[in-house]
């Protein structure tokens, strides 16, 4: 379904890969940074996600509102995201009005201007959005579960920062961020879309041969240790609502265990998929963790999974909602239950098949966003590369049912979990 | 630098009579198909007459009840085996319920597109409420409630239907409160199903990498013979009561670190002919680029919020026409300051003839990305059927555009917002 696309790199580092999909008049470039919040030292959390913000403030050539105006009235579409390995800045637009955005791109990898009182007013800004997510109880529960999950390596912070961090930096230390990681030699563009690759690759090679590549920014090296013993924690907060958060430590997307661990995700929580944008999701009422928690034993309302992408190790996550007539305690005693059976018996390889036909379902609805396309060519190669994309399937079809069992032997571990539960502090005081 | 225009739109290339497909079944349902060759996957989307407008007063959230368990078995399959067959080929169906109808949606790959449409047809025909399930699906709702009771976004908007909505139906939350949702009884969902599900006024679109006559030939053999004498009519909505004077009010939801802010008045109805300029305007007022003047007032010149925005709600009732703002508690009052000062001069001065040039450049080019997926089509052709707005829509749809004047903005604008009589809901910690 999808073919390898080969990598160009211009000679100041920059690596280019695009792909002709002539099924709409469009076009989506990604430029995407190696730096996210696992760069990040104490005192300066939450200075990627600020720095991503502070780059639709504008270039001399480029001032903020001339670009906003002129995306939005060519009625295309800008964003950015910052993740924990990762930033990137993505415009859709019809076919015939992505010049622009590809020379605004360019010219913010080194030109934007950090003005003090710009500084300030994004400053709050990036604070209510933390408030924003603040007002959510699994904000809190997450934050939790992260801090005690990882005590050395960096993916311990919450991507969007600690309040005191984001109240605390300069601009000298937002632009120092952007000088260290913004570079030609840092980066990788991927644009999918209505275009001929030659004539691209000239256009995109004009607009970026000139920029002199940086020094290799370093990036922090500090890998986790093994956890010893399981760690419970709990949060209490307004509401009636118990919640579960419980993570086991699990390896990088590069790991050979990793495409077990997605199939087990897969038959546990129900499928994930890869798409950012389109394509919508697929139910997983007939996973295995749905069909007990949810439908026999009615221990929980809802479950979800879900087994992000990185570099380094990270985490299978499970959230659930504990039932409002059951406890935290039989709702982990039927997870329990569930993950031991994993362990004892390996899964049906009815259950892989299903599995892979969801999988080869979400690429089909996923591959009809063009956005969605040039998002997977950029995003694999941050912890990865395309290949990992392009050998999805297969990988995920050599996996067999011994595989998937000793993925769960290996990682679903009481002493390689954390266990984190919302506990509303008033619980029974309020209209129930 | 010069700001580039838009490109001419390519009129072929959008959807309109050359390439949909409409029929009328014999038992009314109205069956809408694009073909789409481009693509591996079908959408599959449509509505009914079955919306929480006609949920009884004590019984509120019943509509959304009924829509949210039909799915949990039928005269012919259980719970398990539905979404065994659906889940397993990577395929989705869905029933949810809206103010005035209940719509639905399924996704699969090409070739199971009648999969989808059989399961479709039987949850929809057949649906049995079985006890057990039933009680599950309550317990989700009441959670759902108490989530709800926690969010000050939700807590906002639901406050604000009742300032603004005295005594209307849209004061009313689709889903319920916790004593309405425990009051429904399984013979209630019953009765609401005989009532309210049935073909008349019922549509069905269908998009994908699939020939008319067979996607017509399996709505057709799915859904043809299905017939409901005891089908109630259906019920407009009366206009939107006037407030006499701005009327603000405070939830507490105590230990939030945020406060949101919902105010505004009604809108016009999706029908009414100064619908076109109300939407340009309210694009101008709190869309375009960031989020419009209320974005670069409260957001980018203040930096009080990291969302403010307004948003036009029309429908085939007079919908709310709102602004948005997530606040620090202690800036509430000047964020709402700031809004209703941008309402004031949006309702007195109007809009340049350079921001109007603007938003309709943003309208026209925009479509052919809301158009990309087979889904984004699917949603454009529903909204086509319900608003009745003719197969030719997107080809009429730049002169339609091209028209609009700023006199016609600052008409629309006064005639909906009066910055003396707002509804103005804020929900957070005590203030």
């Amino acid at each position: 379904m999808l073919e390898p696309i080969p990598t160009i790199r211009l000679k100041n580092g920059l690596e280019i890969k695009l792909k002709e999909i002539h099924t709409a008049p469009l076009i989506s470039s990604w430029v995407w940074y190696r730096v996210g919040s696992r760069d990040e030292f104490p005192g300066k959390h939450g200075i990627s996600h600020w720095v991503e913000h502070m780059q639709f403030k504008g270039t001399e050539r480029f001032p903020a509102d001339v670009v906003e105006k002129a995306v939005s009235r060519a009625g295309g579409m800008w964003n950015a995201f910052t993740y924990l390995d990762w930033t990137t800045y993505l415009e859709t637009m019809p076919a015939d009005q992505i010049d622009l955005a590809l020379s605004m791109e360019a010219d913010r990898m080194k030109n934007t201007i950090y003005q003090p009182d710009e500084v300030e007013s994004e400053r709050s800004v990036v604070i209510s959005e933390r408030q924003g997510r603040e007002n959510n109880p699994d904000f809190w529960l997450n934050e939790a579960v992260h801090n005690a999950a990882f005590r050395i390596h960096p993916y311990q912070h919450v991507i969007i920062g600690d309040k005191v961090d984001l109240e605390n930096m300069s601009l000298e230390d937002l632009y120092g961020h952007y000088q260290n990681y913004y570079s030609p030699n840092n980066a990788v563009i991927a644009i999918a879309g209505d275009f001929d690759q030659d004539q691209m690759l000239k256009k995109i090679t004009d607009l970026y041969q000139d920029i002199p590549q940086g020094p290799p920014p370093s990036r922090i090296n500090r890998p986790e240790l093994p956890q010893r013993g399981e760690i419970r924690l709990t949060v209490e907060g307004p509401g009636d609502t118990i919640m579960g958060d419980v993570v086991y430590h699990t390896p990088p997307a590069s790991h050979p265990d990793f495409f077990p661990l997605l199939i087990l995700d897969s038959i546990l929580s129900g499928p994930q998929g890869l798409n950012m944008f389109g394509g919508g999701g697929i139910s997983n009422k007939t996973s295995r963790l749905y069909n007990k928690m949810v439908e026999s034993k009615d221990v929980v309302v809802d479950i979800q999974g879900g087994l992000p992408a990185t570099i380094d190790p990270y985490l299978y996550s499970l959230n659930f909602i504990v039932h409002p007539s059951s406890t935290t305690q039989k709702a982990l005693q039927v997870l329990d239950e569930e993950i031991q059976r994993m362990q004892d018996t390996p899964p049906g390889v009815d259950e892989l098949e299903r599995a892979l036909k969801q999988t080869r379902a979400l690429f089909a609805y996923g591959s009809e966003s063009i956005t969605n396309q040039a998002f997977w060519m950029g995003f694999s190669e941050m912890f990865a590369s395309y290949d990992w994309v392009t050998g999805y399937l297969d990988n995920l079809g050599s996996v067999s049912p011994e595989d998937v069992q000793r993925a769960a032997q290996t990682y679903l571990l009481p002493q390689n979990r954390v266990i984190g539960i919302y506990q509303p502090s008033q619980k029974g005081n309020n209209h129930r | 630098m010069k700001t580039p225009g838009f490109s001419s739109l390519n009129i072929k290339s959008l959807p309109g009579p050359h390439d949909i497909t409409r029929t009328e079944l014999s038992n009314g349902i109205r069956v809408l198909v694009r073909p789409n060759f481009n693509t591996l996957s079908v959408a599959l989307t449509g509505y009914l007459q079955a919306g929480s407008l006609y949920d009884p007063l004590d019984k509120l959230g019943l509509a959304d009840f009924t829509a949210s368990t039909l799915m949990r078995g039928t005269e012919n399959h259980t719970f398990q085996e539905i979404y065994d067959r659906l889940e397993s080929i990577g395929a989705s169906v869905g029933v949810s319920s809206g103010s005035h109808t209940a719509g639905f949606g399924g996704k699969a790959l090409a070739d199971d597109l009648p999969i989808l449409l059989d399961t479709l047809a039987d949850v929809l025909q057949n649906p049995v409420f079985p006890k057990a399930n039933i009680e599950r699906v309550r317990s989700q709702l009441l959670t759902g409630l108490d989530l709800r009771a926690q969010d000050t976004g939700e807590m906002a908007g639901m406050g604000f239907d009742q300032i603004l909505y005295r005594d209307h139906p849209y004061s009313l939350p689709s889903d319920g409160y916790t004593e309405t949702i425990q009051a429904i009884k399984v013979k209630d969902l019953k009765a609401f199903h005989q009532s309210y599900f049935g073909p008349r006024g019922m549509v069905v679109v269908i998009v994908g990498p699939i020939q008319p006559e067979a996607a017509l030939a399996l709505v057709e053999q799915n859904l043809g013979s299905w017939t409901n004498p005891d089908q109630k009519e259906v019920l407009d909505v009366p206009d939107a009561p006037v407030l006499i004077e701005t009327v603000q009010q405070h939830t507490v939801i105590s230990d939030k670190s945020q406060s949101d802010i919902v105010l505004g008045a009604a809108g016009p109805r999706r029908s009414q002919e100064d619908f076109y300029p109300a939407l340009l305007g309210n694009s101008i007022l709190g869309q375009f680029g960031l989020m419009g003047r209320i974005g670069e007032s409260v957001r980018n010149k203040a930096g009080l919020a990291y969302y403010a925005f307004s948003a036009l709600s029309s429908s085939i009732g007079p919908g709310p026409w709102t602004v948005a703002a997530g606040v620090d508690p202690k800036n509430q009052d000047q964020a709402i300051s700031l809004i209703i000062d941008e309402i004031k001069k949006f309702t007195s001065e109007g809009v340049s003839d350079e921001e109007l040039e603007d938003v309709k450049s943003n309208y026209i080019g925009k479509l052919p990305l809301s158009l990309e997926s087979n889904s984004g089509v699917a949603g454009a052709l529903v909204n086509i059927e319900r608003h009745g707005l003719g197969l030719d829509y997107f080809q009429k749809y730049e002169g339609m555009i091209q028209k609009i004047s700023t006199m016609d903005i600052l008409n629309a604008a006064k005639n909906y917002l009066d910055p003396e009589k707002l509804a103005i809901s804020t929900a957070g910690p005590e203030i």
